[in-house]
């Protein structure tokens, strides 16, 4: 069932677009960040990077630099020979050819921001003074900056023992494609580069490490996603007992997947708190980020789709090619892969064949960025439904029409083996058009094109869905994933009637302790403001897999609601002990207990936790204490879905791209804060249009990346988009006992092709039928100029 | 990242300015508004031993009428000089222009003379001081110069400014009446310097444009008179003539090539800007 409303029950915390309960903190400045702490003797850490791509060293002297003023210690790698610097969890074949990134490289450089030693200082700025004393000798080895040259016999190689700069091949033919495209009368095919982007976070990375004194226990605080993940893996790489770790993800300034990472700089600040017994404190500078910070996307797409001439599609060939980088971080090689299952986005066909090849360059590594790997499957389905759609001469969103999954068609099994439970791509697609105005642009394009405008407009169309709430623990098991989906919730009634959630999702922005409180308020039947969340600390919430992939709702939500409930029928056994009554005869409304039929004779759940607290008449056999605890492991994915359509103009004198109108309908389920969900919306379009328009890492040949800082690589601001239309249409999960999908990466997923597919349609008819991203105005004007000149 | 550490002089006076600029030696500098100066220092691209600011100097930061021009202090903000009242009334180019550079908050801290003197190819302002004829007064140890702005850029990033010298003031030509202007910039985010930027100023009578100035920004290592246009413009009283004229705009530049634009586009885009510009000001 689809709805198109909001609808507002005003007895109910869910559905309600509550202000975030985090906003005024963060407004007013009282936020926590990690380099906000100031401990007593901290030494500072300051690292100095490779500026070379790939070189061997050949001398190091650090005598300058130690006799530095207020110099502690310089590390090199040979001072910590066997310590690795992070680690990958994803080794996605059994052929993968794996990679070791040194805490501190020992003997050779493998990209332009490796580490190659470390200042300990009293002081930041005495540190990164003396890093400039610091005098190494490299001898140059070759870098390896293009993929395809990388693969090619002779070329330079990033890891020399592995004998290839191969990473892995894996494949996932569904279907017989080749039968599939036996039987098509028209067969398109594309190369679409799918960018390397920056991601860039408003904090940068920081990290603190501090012996505790009072026992073995080291905390570390660092600004992640993933606090309870990385405790293992610390504890893994270091040697360092897991229980002598806490990790603290205090407010952290945002992530989109570059703070899923274990990074060498969080490993040598905890290992050199507890060498040297003081706290160890890093911060990187901005432009440090660009080069040191995981990187996002980078694939080469060669994209093939065949289809009858009546416009069914019957399959597609996926060929892609995806940077790894100098080396394998957490899930770096499976990145690509969580696209893998995508390609055939919201389509019916008969076959699917993939095939993605990893390689290794001298280039920072990649790993995952908002959307991680369906960014890039929906860019290319949503880009050649468009040219298949040329092709043909059909109307674009005609051809989609023909394909897509009807909503009477649910659940239904995608030719990648995905079971989408719900969805009504005609109810959001309608909306979406009606409020675009999609007819009436299509006049005005004709019109223009009639007059010969020097400013053309076309339609960008993005019919998206995606995967989210990476949960399933079998499967991320079969996918060779080391680690679970699982996610942990207490919900804890404290004897003065307040409450703490303690949730195993580690909120970097979301609005987490808001949306949560909003679920548990209508579970417990407590005010929204009487719920305190607390999350991203490992000595406060355990258990935890943490937030990325749009799982935070979609699996976190669950346990939030088992562990409420599990609250509430312990306390009814307590109350119903009170009341005088058997359990069953007690009715739960609204945080009241009261027996059935004799609704005055009552008692809430407030009251029920402080009896829990004294345990003075308490039921035999029932414990002290009021709380309900769950751990979820979802049965499937959920899967978000809409359409987003763009008005862009192209000044064929200039190639200047400008988006004059930007509609989009999602549809996430069941919405628990609307107004979250709006901001979500509309960070990930922006996010989507930034890698359309303006993002893209541009290395030279040497390997060094030319756009180093916000001046050279660009990120849009207010001033650079139009205000968004949104709205949502409503098409509650099945797999999720909510109701709820996810929306976190739905935008940025999203909006890429719908921006690209705009600019093509604008001037298509001048005979341009692709342009990489971003499409910038030197790009779009040299391909309007190509197409004049007969090539493209 | 952080700059590498310096001493700090806060000038009181241009005579102060002076001679700790002279004390300082080479490795002394001039700080502004800072907008430009302070990310060289934090790339350490640049490391003076001493800054000397003049952002609160008071005949640095004051707007004066004086006569056929009007005199406008080194260390007036770009968002004083996008409002001033004399600026709008006597070079509004000057306004329009102050408007489009960068963002309010740079706008806000970054100075039109410093904008001057740092010299970029990109900046909007130094274009702006070309086509207006405007001259720099100057203050040395040997006392006080005016260089005109054709003299005064010598290359990228360099004036005629000596190590000792400090920029006071800039001295802008009231345009008079039966003139119009306009700013073209051309970049990629609102934020962003100019890949291309034309300044135009044309004097038209009953629809014939009779003179005109344009110049250029990042067409070459200092702002450039587009002479060849100017010329041609004279006379002009259609849309086709200023056309024509427009495509003389590139003649002779050898503009640089970067990540956003190269030197054939940049030559392109000078053109069909500075068409846009001329037909922009005189409304032909």
């Amino acid at each position: 069932m689809t709805a198109t409303a909001e609808t507002t029950d005003t007895t109910k915390a869910i559905g309600r677009p509550i202000r975030r309960k985090e906003d005024e903190r963060l407004l007013h400045g009282r936020t926590n960040w990690t380099d906000n702490i100031q401990l007593p003797g901290t030494i500072h850490m300051a690292t100095l990077r490779s500026p070379m791509a790939h070189a061997k060293i050949t001398n190091i002297d650090i005598s300058a630099a130690v006799a530095s003023e207020g110099v502690l210690h310089v590390y090199i790698g040979a001072d910590f020979p066997d310590l690795p610097g992070t680690t990958c969890v994803w080794p996605v074949t059994d052929d993968i050819v794996m990679s070791h990134m040194p805490a501190i490289c020992t003997d050779e450089v493998r990209y332009v921001g490796d580490v190659v030693a470390i200042v300990l200082a009293t002081d930041q700025n005495l540190a990164v003074d003396a890093l400039q004393l610091i005098d190494i000798d490299y001898e140059p080895l070759g870098a390896v900056v293009d993929m395809e040259e990388a693969l090619k016999p002779g070329s330079p190689l990033v890891h020399e023992s592995a004998g290839t700069n191969l990473c892995y091949t894996a494949k996932m033919p569904c279907g017989d494609y080749e039968a599939a495209k036996a039987k098509a009368d028209v067969v398109v095919s594309r190369r679409f580069i799918n960018q390397r982007l920056i991601p860039n976070t408003m904090e940068p990375r920081s990290v603190v490490a501090a012996p505790m004194g009072m026992s073995d226990e080291i905390t570390i605080w660092t600004s992640t996603q993933i606090p309870h993940v990385l405790r293992v893996l610390l504890a893994l790489l270091t040697g360092i007992p897991e229980n002598h770790i806490r990790v603290v993800a205090p407010d952290v300034g945002g992530g989109f997947g570059a703070k899923l990472q274990i990074n060498r700089e969080e490993v040598l600040a905890l290992v050199l708190a507890k060498k040297l017994g003081r706290p160890i404190k890093w911060t990187e500078a901005r432009s440090e980020h660009f080069v040191s910070t995981h990187h996002g996307r980078d694939q080469i797409q060669d994209i093939e789709i065949a289809a009858t001439k009546d416009g069914t599609v019957l399959g597609m060939k996926v060929d892609l090619l995806a940077d790894m980088g100098a080396y394998l971080q957490i899930i770096t090689p499976g990145t690509p892969l969580l696209g893998m299952f995508m390609y055939s986005g919201i389509y019916k066909m008969e076959a699917l064949d993939f095939t993605c090849t990893g390689v290794y360059t001298t280039k920072t590594p990649t790993d995952a960025y908002r959307g991680a790997g369906r960014p890039e499957s929906t860019y290319a389905i949503e880009r050649i439904m468009d040219e298949l759609a040329a092709e043909l001469g059909m109307e674009p969103m005609e051809l989609r029409k023909k394909n897509w999954i009807k909503h009477d068609e649910f659940p239904y099994t995608q030719i990648a083996g995905l079971t989408y439970d719900t969805g009504n791509y005609e109810a959001a697609t309608e909306r979406a058009m009606e409020m675009f105005g999609y007819e009436a642009l299509r006049v005005e394009q004709e019109a223009r094109r009639a007059a010969g405008d020097p400013v053309q407009l076309g339609i960008g169309i993005s019919t998206f869905t995606e995967m989210c709430g990476l949960a399933p623990s079998r499967t991320l098991g079969a996918l060779k994933y080391v680690a679970g989906g699982w996610e942990h919730c207490t919900v804890r009634a404290l004897p003065t009637g307040k409450i703490e959630l303690i949730t195993g999702t580690s909120p970097h922005g979301q609005g987490h302790e808001t949306a949560w409180s909003q679920i548990a308020s209508d579970i417990i039947g407590v005010p929204v403001e009487d719920i305190e969340v607390v999350h991203g600390d490992t000595g406060r919430s355990p258990y935890g897999m943490d937030t990325y992939g749009s799982r935070s709702l979609a699996v976190g939500g669950q346990a939030i609601k088992l562990a409420g409930e599990r609250l509430v029928e312990k306390a009814r056994i307590i109350a119903a002990h009170q009341l005088e009554v058997s359990p069953d005869d007690v009715e739960f409304s609204a945080g009241t207990y009261s027996v059935k039929g004799d609704p005055e004779k009552s008692t809430t759940i407030q009251a029920v936790a402080f009896e829990a607290f004294t345990a003075h008449n308490l039921p035999d056999g029932v414990e002290p204490t009021l709380s309900g605890e769950a751990t979820v492991d979802p049965l499937d994915f959920s899967y978000p879905h809409g359409t987003h359509l763009a008005a862009m103009e192209v000044d064929t004198e200039t190639g200047k791209v400008t988006l004059r109108k930007y509609v989009c309908v999602d549809d996430c389920g069941v919405q628990i804060n609307p107004m979250i969900v709006e901001g979500q919306v509309h960070g990930g379009v922006a996010q989507g249009i930034a890698q359309a328009m303006y993002e893209g890492a541009v290395y030279d040949a040497e390997g060094n990346l030319l756009t180093a800082s916000l001046a050279e690589y660009l990120l849009p601001s207010a001033a650079d988009l139009p205000s968004f239309d949104t709205d949502r249409t409503v098409t509650p999960s099945t797999t999720h006992p909510l109701g709820t999908k996810g929306i976190g990466e739905a935008g940025a997923i999203a909006s890429t092709p719908a921006i690209i597919n705009g600019v093509i349609d604008a001037i298509r008819h001048l005979g341009v039928n692709n342009i990489d991203m971003p499409a910038s105005p030197m790009t779009v004007w040299r391909a309007i100029q190509a197409a004049k000149s007969g090539g493209n | 990242m952080i700059p590498a550490s310096f001493d700090y002089v806060k000038a009181t006076s241009v005579d102060g300015a002076v001679a700790a600029l002279v004390k300082g030696g080479e490795d002394a500098k001039v700080l502004g508004g800072g907008q430009s100066l302070l990310p060289v220092l934090r790339l350490r691209l640049n490391a003076p031993s001493v800054l000397i600011d003049v952002s609160e100097v008071g005949e640095m930061r004051s707007v004066t009428d004086d006569g056929d021009s009007i005199l406008i202090g080194a260390s007036v903000t770009t968002y004083e000089v996008m409002h001033n009242e004399l600026v709008k009334e006597h070079a509004g180019l000057l306004s329009l222009t102050a408007g489009v550079v960068a963002d309010p908050a740079i706008r806000h801290k970054g100075t039109f003379g410093g904008s001057v003197a740092h010299a970029d190819p990109a900046g909007d302002l130094p274009t702006v001081a070309a086509a207006l004829d405007c001259e720099m007064v100057i203050a040395g140890p040997n006392g006080r110069r005016t260089v005109a702005a054709k003299d005064f850029f010598v290359d990228y990033f360099t004036t005629a400014l000596a190590a000792d010298e400090v920029l006071v003031a800039v001295r802008v030509p009231k345009l008079g009446a039966g003139w119009s202007y306009n700013y073209q910039k051309f970049n990629r985010t609102a934020q962003a310097w100019a890949i291309v930027g034309v300044a135009a100023a044309v004097k038209s009578e009953n629809g014939t444009i009779t003179e005109a100035r344009v110049a250029l920004t990042n067409m070459g290592a200092t702002p450039i008179r587009a002479t060849g246009v100017e010329a041609a413009l004279a006379g002009a009283s259609s849309s086709e003539a200023i056309a024509a004229a427009a495509s003389k705009a590139a003649d002779g530049t050898s503009p640089t090539s970067d990540l956003h634009a190269d030197g054939e586009y940049r030559k392109h885009l000078a053109q069909v800007l500075t068409r846009r510009a001329v037909q922009a000001a005189s409304g032909i």
